[in-house]
């Protein structure tokens, strides 16, 4: 047959039987296979939507963990600090109550001392006057012992008396 | 796209040329004959011509094929059923019709007839539509049972096929309207490749050269011209009567061009798929006739030809298998640019890469 003349009957069972699986595979085939390629690309697109947000979702959360460890740590750090300040205060007061109860020991001591010195001061003195009466006594009356000198004494005396 | 555009003008460039050197050869064959030397010499020309025509019959080995109904219609006789054993390969006639030396079919008292025999083309058409279906329905059956699974067997060979048609020719060619033209596109390029490679296959439902044949290229490109043309939107009429833009004195010449450009489109489908699928079985077939040729000299020369066309065939058939598949992908890809431009909504400001893809894409 001729290389370049098309052939009517040729061309007629070509077109009838594309036309006919054309039509068979427009109606059943394609359909199918079209919808099942969306939908899988719909699952895979949606599979990777969520693992996105998961990813973001994780890193969200990571955010916040990191966000609470910070806080605890500055709480922590905060109630450290708060203990040592209490500690140093309590120390501090501690040592400022001794040393005013050791200042007023100290004081009371003193006055004390000074109590019992005084008291000792005024024994003394009274026994070095009782013992000063007992010598003039004694003096006395080795002195007054003799008449004359009672006379003389007398006469002292009442010269005194006389002037006033 | 541009790169697959430019590489085929150059591949059917080769092809033309080796089709006119077959030509020429089986043409001073012929002349030889002419010349008186009536012995019955090997005649390559012819036989290559004949394996790449249709035929009635289809050729397995020696003397062995499967005959082939013949169906004629003519006005005063009806329909009339036969198979194509009745000839006898042409060497007897049957109901009043024989087989002339080019293997058609000639009423011998001359009244005129249509010839709708399955041919063997036809027949090859057939075969590859039935394969065709078959493939999409056990496709579609794994879709359905295989919900949301990845895809496996048949069906990962043959879907990314499926996406390579929707993701690289469908959607950039068409556009947002591409889903309408999907099954037609899908079903040309699966046809064209699915009967490209069954025609490099030299065994029975292969071995024929149907897309080498041009009533079956025309058919198809005939189909692209009708569902552009009906498809066509007011832009698409437009830009072929009055292009906007352009100065009216212009238009004279471009109105024309542009008009016939409608029609050439489709004649330029038709033929590139023609010439390059009849191109390479003439190559092939070519390398094998050598073979014969020497053959006729001495026994050793075919011997030593035979390796050196076996290799050569080889590589064509590799060749070939690249072919089918970027003859198929060519002319689903033109189709469906041709379609883009019919549905296309033009906002005039930016249309231009558009057109020059199809220009280039054309030559």
């Amino acid at each position: 047959m001729e290389l370049i003349k098309p052939e009517i009957g040729l061309v007629f069972w070509m077109l009838v039987s594309f036309l006919v699986v054309l039509f068979i595979l427009k109606k059943f085939a394609f359909p199918v296979i079209t919808k099942a390629l969306s939908e899988r690309e719909h699952s895979i697109a949606s599979a990777l939507d969520s693992a996105r947000k998961a990813k973001e979702e994780m890193a969200a959360l990571q955010a916040d963990n990191e966000k609470l460890i910070r806080q605890a740590r500055a709480e922590r750090d905060q109630m450290l600090k708060e203990a040592r300040d209490t500690r140093d205060h309590l120390i501090h007061e501690a040592k400022s109550k001794a040393q005013t109860e050791a200042n007023r020991i100290i004081a009371s001591a003193r006055e004390t001392i000074n109590n019992e010195k005084i008291a000792a001061v005024n024994e003394l003195k009274n026994q070095i006057a009782s013992m000063s009466i007992e010598i003039a006594e004694k003096i006395l009356n080795h002195e007054l012992s003799q008449d004359e000198k009672q006379r003389t004494l007398m006469q002292s005396l009442l010269k005194d008396v006389n002037l006033n | 796209m541009f790169e697959e555009a430019n590489i085929q003008p150059v591949m059917s460039l080769k092809r033309l040329f080796s089709t006119f050197f077959i030509f020429l050869f089986s043409l001073a064959a012929f002349a030889n004959e002419e010349a008186g030397e009536r012995t019955k010499k090997f005649d390559p020309g012819e036989t290559v011509i004949e394996h790449v025509s249709d035929n009635h019959d289809w050729h397995i080995a020696g003397h062995l094929s499967v005959p082939l109904p013949v169906i004629i219609f003519s006005p005063g006789r009806g329909f009339e059923f036969f198979m194509s054993s009745r000839f006898e390969h042409g060497h007897t006639s049957w109901n009043g019709y024989h087989l002339d030396e080019k293997n058609k079919v000639v009423a011998e008292d001359g009244h005129s007839f249509i010839d709708f025999s399955i041919t063997r083309n036809a027949a090859s058409i057939m075969a590859s539509m039935v394969l065709l279906v078959l493939m999409f329905f056990s496709i579609a059956k794994s879709y359905k049972k295989r919900q949301g699974l990845p895809p496996k067997g048949l069906q990962s060979l043959v879907e990314p096929l499926i996406l390579f048609v929707r993701d690289e020719v469908a959607k950039p060619s068409i556009g947002p309207k591409y889903e309408k033209y999907m099954p037609y596109l899908l079903t040309i390029f699966f046809f064209i490749w699915m009967t490209n490679m069954l025609g490099i296959l030299p065994i029975l439902p292969g071995g024929a050269n149907v897309m080498g044949n041009i009533a079956i290229t025309m058919s198809l490109a005939l189909m692209t011209f009708i569902i552009t043309t009906v498809s066509a939107n007011r832009h698409y009429w437009r830009h072929v009567f009055a292009m906007p833009g352009v100065p009216v004195w212009v238009l004279f010449i471009l109105t024309p061009i542009e008009f016939l450009g409608v029609f050439l489109r489709p004649f330029v489908l038709m033929i590139r798929l023609f010439a390059n699928m009849l191109a390479g079985h003439i190559v092939a077939l070519s390398f094998i006739c050598l073979i014969f040729i020497f053959g006729e000299l001495s026994v050793g020369a075919a011997w030593g030809v035979s390796v050196v066309s076996v290799a050569f065939v080889v590589f064509m058939w590799i060749l070939e298998l690249l072919v089918c598949f970027l003859q198929a992908y060519v002319f689903a890809f033109l189709s469906a640019i041709y379609f883009g431009a019919a549905v296309e909504e033009h906002d005039h400001r930016n249309e231009a890469p558009h057109t020059h893809v199809e220009e280039a894409a054309i030559v």
